[in-house]
């Protein structure tokens, strides 16, 4: 079945790259026992790919696979049965989904069967539901977990006692589980090597990213931005593959800007660029195509996203450093989106706002996931009283098809646009008033706080 | 919610008076203890910490009172509260800001949010940008309990976390008064820890919810104020020689974060089941066991929480799996069954439940699961509930 993405952009030639790249992963990983290959589940947010790479062992991420379950809308069914299963109604639905399917013979998305782990790789990084998953999994795999804990930047900062941690736990937990499962001692030459492609394919993506500070922006930085972050947040950063892909996705991005020609949608190109948003929060999955298209529909482009952020934050000048590899990777993950705490965040959905020109900030607040929603109200409104845009709010779920309820979710955004529309109207009419003066920011809200 | 029934009407016995105090200081949401604490200390400053777990030794030795804040309890109506957090978040953060943000914090200078959930870590971001002017910080508890590695990394974060304790209190940092807030602790815990082997022996001398109430007195009184509260409940409760009755003996599980109502562990108990043990106000319990009171200070409080924290579900299970500690707990303290109890839309607490279930099952223990919020006002499901469990557990024993 082909993606929205694939079919609008049939000629692209970085999306032919991609699919070939993600074929090619899933049949080595069908391949795997066959080639003696050793397999790694871990997570996206602080993924340790080159040290995988280095280890030459091959990574399932199971919250991609929930994520392509989704999209192939058999997330429904994988999460029925994992709450059959006694998995509460509550929780995050990546995890019922990811045991919904391994429940339901575990075959990934290509319909090939996934190995199973030969090691689970717990980075714990930026979430804590990573910690149960991986607990659930170890019971249903008799294999070992390496735990890597990364602290949260409660406040704004990785110290260096923090990193000090991450690197020992390095030493100490990860880099001997990989030794002991491959028989291979690491190879420091072969990480830095790898760190240094990560590296070049980190500028071109930042690149692309920008890009949407242009108008019209030649990307959307949300729908079309997941598309972007997929090879370089999962199992090739570090690669030729990803070289070569963010290279070619980069000029053909700067094609698309020398023609000044909108951003690729379902339905073809942004003609017309009538709204720029930022977003924050994961997008829906079951009905991915649908929600891009209730913002493509009335000319509403993403310029920038959170969620394009949750495997790294390259565009706040952070890149891989072959120098020092251990050190590098502690600082990577401790970077992940959602290990930045609230004001880090505000700070950054703000820059945004101001730097991408944006006219709004819109939440998607998904129920899944605690790290990304809890706080998600109070940003808004520190958002909106700091940039003097108006802010949205929309819920629905990753995965479960429950809570995407189509009808509500546009009405919601057609008003949002709408008030965007009203506040242009207000601004214009105050800029032709008698007073020479730009419109006035709007005032900042005051939280009331009684004592 | 006295003692009615057990003293007949007639002058209260010495349990009701201790039972009494505790129960005062937990319907207290003003935290006016608070206030006459600081009165009496000329000002002295208070710095409140949500559960799981945070070091009260470091700010007791920087001359603070260290206070702990659990929610609402039931007792505050949430009117801003739920303006800021989404129907599928639980409810300990909406009454929390609640309280926050209808002044009943204002008396406090400093709030720490230790690692438990994602909810209280980005509570604590949002602390940061609601309450500028007051002193915030998220405590990272390690995961890793390697002590040259988990340990050393919680001790950098503790001797850090002195240094600002010291700076906001205006106490010059003393390995001294850091060992002698040990040793007060110490005490403290080793109070509970005999209420709690009366509890596992004799249920029926030490009803559930005065337990709660006699650990929760542990967030607002000084430490050795406490101490004495919990003796004189022990001694009190023993000395009331309260009747025996058939009831079964379960562990309660899941409520170590947002707390059950008073009155749901009164139901539980009132339908037929002896609580003998449970993780409500596991902060007040942990680590298991004495601290060391010679030596690096800072460096014995994280050797202990890596070495002798009790197994919760915040925490990383290294060895086996989440079940087993769970099952030990049951075995220790000759329970017949478990009940797991989970807040609504707690994630640590319900994604490991199957886990839990299935260790149980394993091990043929019976169990039975509900969901609560701490504003709940509805026991009345959960009463058939517990005491159909009961009765079952009562028809295997015999069978
Ligand atoms: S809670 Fe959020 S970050 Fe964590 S696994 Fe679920 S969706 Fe991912
Ligand atoms: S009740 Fe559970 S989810 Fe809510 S804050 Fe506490 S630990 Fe987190």
């Amino acid at each position: 079945m082909s993606t929205p993405q694939e079919a609008a952009s049939a000629k692209d030639g970085s999306m032919i790259k991609q699919k070939e790249m993600i074929a090619g992963h899933y049949s080595a990983l069908s391949r795997a026992k066959a080639d003696g290959k050793k397999v790694v589940y871990t997570f996206v947010p602080g993924n340790l790919t080159e040290l995988l790479l280095a280890f030459d062992v091959l990574p399932v991420y199971p919250e991609i696979n929930a994520l392509q379950s989704g999209m192939r809308k058999k997330s429904g069914a994988y999460i029925a049965e994992a709450e059959r299963l006694g998995h509460s109604e509550d929780v995050c639905t990546y995890v019922k989904c990811d045991i919904g399917m391994l429940k339901s013979g575990n075959f990934g998305p290509t319909g090939e069967k996934l190995p199973e782990p030969d090691l689970l790789l717990l980075s714990y990084t930026g979430c804590f539901t990573f910690m149960k998953w991986f607990e659930l999994l170890k019971r249903e795999y008799n294999c070992p977990v390496a735990m890597m804990h990364v602290p949260y930047q409660g406040d704004g900062v990785f110290t260096p006692e923090m990193r000090d941690y991450v690197v020992a736990q390095l030493r100490t937990e990860v880099v001997p589980a990989l030794e002991a499962l491959t028989g291979k001692k690491l190879d420091e030459a072969k990480l830095s090597e790898a760190l240094a492609r990560s590296r070049v394919a980190e500028d071109d993506l930042v690149a692309v990213l920008e890009s949407a500070k242009r108008r019209p922006s030649p990307i959307d930085a949300y729908f079309g931005g997941v598309y972007y972050i997929g090879p370089i947040f999962t199992s090739f950063r570090g690669t030729e593959a990803a070289v070569d892909y963010y290279r070619t996705l980069r000029a053909e991005v700067d094609e698309r800007v020398r023609l000044g020609l909108g951003p690729l949608t379902p339905d073809g190109a942004i003609t017309h660029e009538k709204y720029r948003l930022v977003i924050e929060g994961p997008p829906n999955w079951t009905n991915f195509q649908e929600f891009w298209k209730m913002f493509s529909s009335e000319g509403a482009v993403v310029v920038a996203s959170s969620y394009t952020k949750v495997g790294g934050v390259y565009d706040n000048g952070f890149r891989h450093d072959p120098e020092r590899p251990l050190e590098t990777l502690a600082e990577y993950c401790a970077g992940c989106y959602t290990n930045l705490n609230l004001p880090t965040r505000i700070d950054m959905l703000s820059r945004y706002v101001r730097e991408y020109e944006a006219d709004g900030l819109l939440i998607n607040s998904v129920k899944s996931c605690n790290s990304f929603s809890a706080g998600q109200l109070l940003i808004l409104r520190e958002v909106e009283a700091r940039t003097g845009v108006p802010g949205g709010f929309i819920e629905t779920d990753l995965v479960d098809p429950r809570y995407f309820s189509a009808a509500n979710i546009k009405n919601r955004i057609e008003s949002y646009l709408q008030m965007i529309e009203q506040k242009r109207r207000n601004a214009s009419t105050r800029a032709h008033a008698a007073t020479p003066t730009v419109a006035p920011p709007r005032p900042a809200k005051k939280l009331e706080v009684l004592r | 919610m006295t003692n009615e029934a057990e003293s007949g009407g007639a002058a209260p016995s010495a349990v009701d008076e201790v039972v009494a105090r505790a129960e005062a200081l937990y319907h207290d949401v003003e935290l006016s203890s608070v206030q006459r604490w600081r009165d009496a200390h000329g000002g002295a400053k208070a710095v409140g910490y949500m559960p799981i777990y945070v070091p009260r030794e470091l700010i007791h030795a920087a001359g603070m009172l260290p206070v702990g804040l659990m929610g609402g309890r039931g007792q505050v109506e949430i009117i801003r509260g739920d303006a800021w957090f989404q129907s599928y978040i639980c409810q300990i953060p909406r009454s929390t800001i609640e309280l926050a943000l209808t002044g009943r914090y204002a008396l406090l200078d400093g709030f720490l949010f230790p690692s438990i959930c994602d909810v209280i870590r980005n509570l604590s971001g949002m602390w940061k940008v609601l309450f500028p002017e007051k002193y915030v910080r998220y405590l990272d508890v390690p995961q890793n309990y390697d002590p040259d590695v988990g340990g050393r990394f919680f001790g950098s974060e503790l001797r850090s976390l002195y240094a600002d304790l010291c700076a906001l209190s205006g106490e010059a940092p003393s390995d001294e008064r850091l060992r002698a807030s040990i040793a007060l602790y110490n005490d403290n815990r080793r109070s509970i820890g005999r209420l709690m082997e009366l509890r596992a022996t004799e249920p029926w001398s030490v009803p559930a919810w005065e337990v709660y109430l006699a650990l929760y007195a542990g967030n607002l009184l000084p430490v050795e104020e406490h101490t004495a509260l919990v003796d004189a409940y022990i001694a009190a409760a023993r000395a009331a020689s309260r009747p025996r009755r058939d009831n079964a003996r379960v562990v309660l599980s899941g409520a170590f974060c947002e707390q059950p109502p008073l009155e749901l562990i009164r139901t539980l108990e009132l339908a037929g089941c002896y609580v003998v043990a449970d993780d409500m106000a596991l902060g007040r319990r942990w680590p298991e066991g004495d601290i060391e009171v010679t030596g690096d200070p800072i460096a014995a409080i994280a050797e202990a929480f890596i070495t002798r924290s009790p197994a919760t579900a915040a925490r990383y299970e290294p060895h086996g799996d989440r079940g087993a500690p769970l099952v030990q707990l049951v075995r220790k303290s000759h329970a017949e069954g478990v009940v797991l109890a989970a807040p609504s839309f707690c994630d640590p607490a319900l994604l490991e439940q199957p886990i839990l279930q299935d260790s149980l099952d394993k091990e043929r223990l019976p169990w039975t699961a509900f969901k609560y919020s701490e504003n709940l006002g509805q026991f009345q499901i959960i009463r058939e509930q517990a005491g159909t469990f009961a009765d079952s557990i009562k028809l295997w024993s015999e069978a």
